[in-house]
């Protein structure tokens, strides 16, 4: 394999970090995780078709190389920033800018943290030395390259603590933003820490400004959910139509704690979304529900790894695809049940539409249970639209288009309805009506 | 002009013919019965008024008011005027009773270059003509035909009939499924739907339907063709001595 990785790409990358690496925040420890992380990476290089977990989204065929890292943003790039803010604004949010992988304060809100809320840019943190969050911000599984790689290259971040008993009624709202002046790379990290007894929803969206030329996010966020805690957290990738997002979160959750997330994607060249959830604490639940819409030539993955480590907690999975033309979309979703996780309750179910013949989705739920006394299934289906249903509607008056739209709509509307929020709902079905209006 | 000409259609399904020169003169006002044993290519000829793909039609026509019906795509149709009461109404789950009528009704007024109609007024429209074909409020709020019953899945056929006014309305075996309550109370809607410029046809195997649906004109088809014609009594006669005479005239 290290001959593999030692390709023109893996050594200009290396160069790259030997270049930035004294620049990056972060000194002893973390310098030392920084440098151990891009070893790790380096040993692999891009992942490849031949790595199972990568079969579907062979990162060398697809993406070929890592971009150099993005200049800081200027007053120039700020103000494009920020007019493609405005665009996907969500009411009554405290939102924390990234743009081009460098926090934005003069495009966020950090004014009036309400009660027991704090927080900060990751490089204030790091370059405070504050060793324990730093660590905790780094402290991830740099077995697989891609979360390695942004270990070693995070320029920035947020991290974001919520003290015990502490329930926000705002939702907190990341914006990546990229400005695609140049072809260019963003590796961001972030970490949210929910105390004893609190509650919040955090929403994440990836854009880019007008025009932005081809470039790729690398994004890594950290999620400890303490006991009783509940995030409730929405996801909403519409990057430029020739960009890269190449994403991962680790959530753990605490005991009686609860995890409720959806993802849509809808933007974006090549994506990859890589979860990572640990049910580490007794009766906890968690809801992962995602939604694909793509067409073109798009390349949507989701990558879901529910960890069942102890007893008595609840999984729901919930995904849906929409592929049109010759996209492709990609679920894996393994759930694991470890010897000890006896009453675990873990459901997953996946399908697929295609609405093209050379759309192609694939769907690997993997199911690995270790204890005996478990209530566990998985389900997956791909299909294209039912044509019964679509001549009863044309027969009424409906367009074929808009017969399907309200179709795609029903298919998509039972991952949809999940979010708890009405508010969040709501913005997720406007996303995805976006998608469907540019088809029709 | 007659409102809806069938000139000698034939239609294949793969490479069977099920229609052979069939010929049907439907005129404003007119309820039209169509009868016949199963396979003599009901069914076939009312998908074809709607424009189910899966038909080839080798030869003949179909006009609607002087105007090709052939070349126009099923949501057209429909706002032209056209509407089929399916014998077998599909379930759309996720998408909701009112939500779907209402897209459709905008589709055809779009269609037909007159304003969209604003949810308050729709509305108010949906839920008088609901009220008047005992269909309660809650229905429209499920998925189409999402758990209803043989019974309601007809009203609400019926109900879109009433919503959209169109101007021919084919009935594809109403009464296949129904109890002889819940055919009435169906009966009774179409019956309410009757007009001087609309005109229906309804297509059925039995004659019991046709208590309730008077008809003016009655067809009796046979393996494809329409081999009889008459007025009322022909359905009576049928119902005394089947189907079997005209099986051999075809």
């Amino acid at each position: 394999m290290n001959v593999v990785a030692k390709t023109e790409t893996g050594r200009a990358l290396g160069d790259v970090f030997a270049v930035v690496r004294d620049r990056l925040p972060g000194k002893g420890k973390i310098a030392d995780q920084r440098r151990q992380a891009f070893e790790a990476y380096e040993r692999s290089g891009l992942p490849h078709r031949r790595i199972e977990d990568w079969k579907y989204t062979d990162l060398r065929a697809l993406m070929r190389e890592v971009l150099p890292l993005a200049p800081a943003p200027d007053a120039a790039v700020l103000s494009r920033a920020a007019a493609a803010v405005k665009l996907r604004a969500i009411d009554g949010v405290r939102r924390l800018v990234l743009v081009d992988g460098a926090f934005a304060p003069d495009l966020s809100d950090l004014g009036n943290p309400e009660k027991g809320l704090s927080i900060r840019p990751l490089r204030e943190v790091l370059d405070a030395g504050d060793g324990a969050l730093s660590e905790q911000a780094f402290a991830s599984d740099i077995s697989n390259p891609m979360i390695a790689l942004n270990g070693a290259m995070a320029t920035d971040g947020v991290v974001i603590d919520i003290a015990n008993g502490t329930m926000l009624s705002q939702p907190l709202h990341i914006v990546h933003v990229a400005s695609g002046t140049a072809p260019a790379s963003m590796f961001t990290r972030s970490l949210l820490r929910l105390g004893r007894d609190t509650g919040v929803t955090l929403v994440e969206s990836y854009l880019a400004a007008e025009g932005a030329k081809a470039y790729q996010t690398h994004d890594g966020l950290v999620v400890a959910i303490g006991d009783n805690a509940r995030l409730d957290h929405v996801r909403l990738v519409e990057d430029a139509i020739d960009a890269f997002n190449i994403s991962s979160a680790t959530v753990t959750l605490g005991a009686h704690a609860h995890f409720n997330t959806f993802g849509l994607t809808s933007g974006g060249h090549v994506s990859r979304y890589q979860l990572t959830v640990t049910c580490a604490g007794e009766g906890s639940t968690v809801e992962t529900n995602g939604v694909n819409l793509i067409n073109g030539k798009q390349h949507a993955d989701t990558t879901l790894f529910m960890d069942h480590a102890v007893p008595h907690c609840a999984s729901r999975e919930i995904f849906r695809a929409v592929v049109d033309d010759r996209a492709h979309s990609v679920f894996q979703g393994r759930i694991i049940v470890r010897p000890d996780a006896q009453k675990t309750d873990a459901k997953m179910m996946t399908r697929a539409l295609l609405l093209s013949d050379d759309a192609e989705a694939d769907n690997k739920p993997e199911l690995e249970i270790f204890a005996d006394d478990v209530t566990c299934g998985h389900g997956a289906t791909t299909g294209a639209l039912d044509e019964s249903l679509l001549f009863y509607m044309r027969a009424r008056g409906l367009p074929e288009k808009e017969a399907q739209a309200l179709l795609i709509q029903a298919f998509v509307g039972e991952a949809i309805e999940t979010i708890a929020s009405d508010a969040l709902r709501e913005v997720a079905i406007a996303t995805a009506q976006r998608w469907l209006e540019a088809r029709a | 002009m007659s409102l809806l000409e069938v000139k000698d259609l034939q239609v294949r399904v793969e490479e069977r013919e099920i229609l052979h020169g069939l010929s049907l003169t439907v005129n404003p006002g007119q309820v039209h019965a169509i009868m016949g044993p199963n396979g003599s290519g009901k069914s076939t000829l009312s998908h074809v008024i709607a424009g189910k793909p899966g038909y080839e039609v080798t030869g003949g026509q179909i006009l609607f008011r002087g105007e090709d019906l052939l070349e126009m795509e099923p949501n057209e149709r429909a706002a032209k005027g056209v509407f089929l009461a399916f014998q077998y109404p599909v379930e759309i789950p996720g998408v909701t009773t009112w939500n779907f009528l209402h897209a459709a009704l905008n589709a055809q007024r779009k269609a037909r270059g007159e304003d969209e109609i604003s949810s308050p007024a729709f509305l108010k429209k949906v839920r008088e003509v609901a009220k008047s074909l005992n269909i309660p409020q809650d229905m429209l709020k499920r998925g189409v035909n999402v758990g209803f019953s043989g019974g309601e899945k007809k009203r609400n056929e019926i109900l879109q009939m009433a919503l959209f006014e169109p101007a021919v309305c084919i009935l594809d075996e109403m009464d296949s499924g129904l109890d002889i309550d819940a055919l009435r109370i169906a009966a009774d809607g179409v019956n309410a739907l009757r007009s001087p410029e609309r005109a229906m046809v309804v297509i059925t195997h039995y004659q019991r339907l046709l208590n309730y649906i008077v008809p003016d004109v009655v067809h009796v088809m046979s393996k494809g063709r329409v081999v009889k014609s008459g007025g009322k009594e022909l359905a009576l006669e049928l119902e005394e001595s089947g189907y079997a005479q005209f099986e051999d005239a075809a």
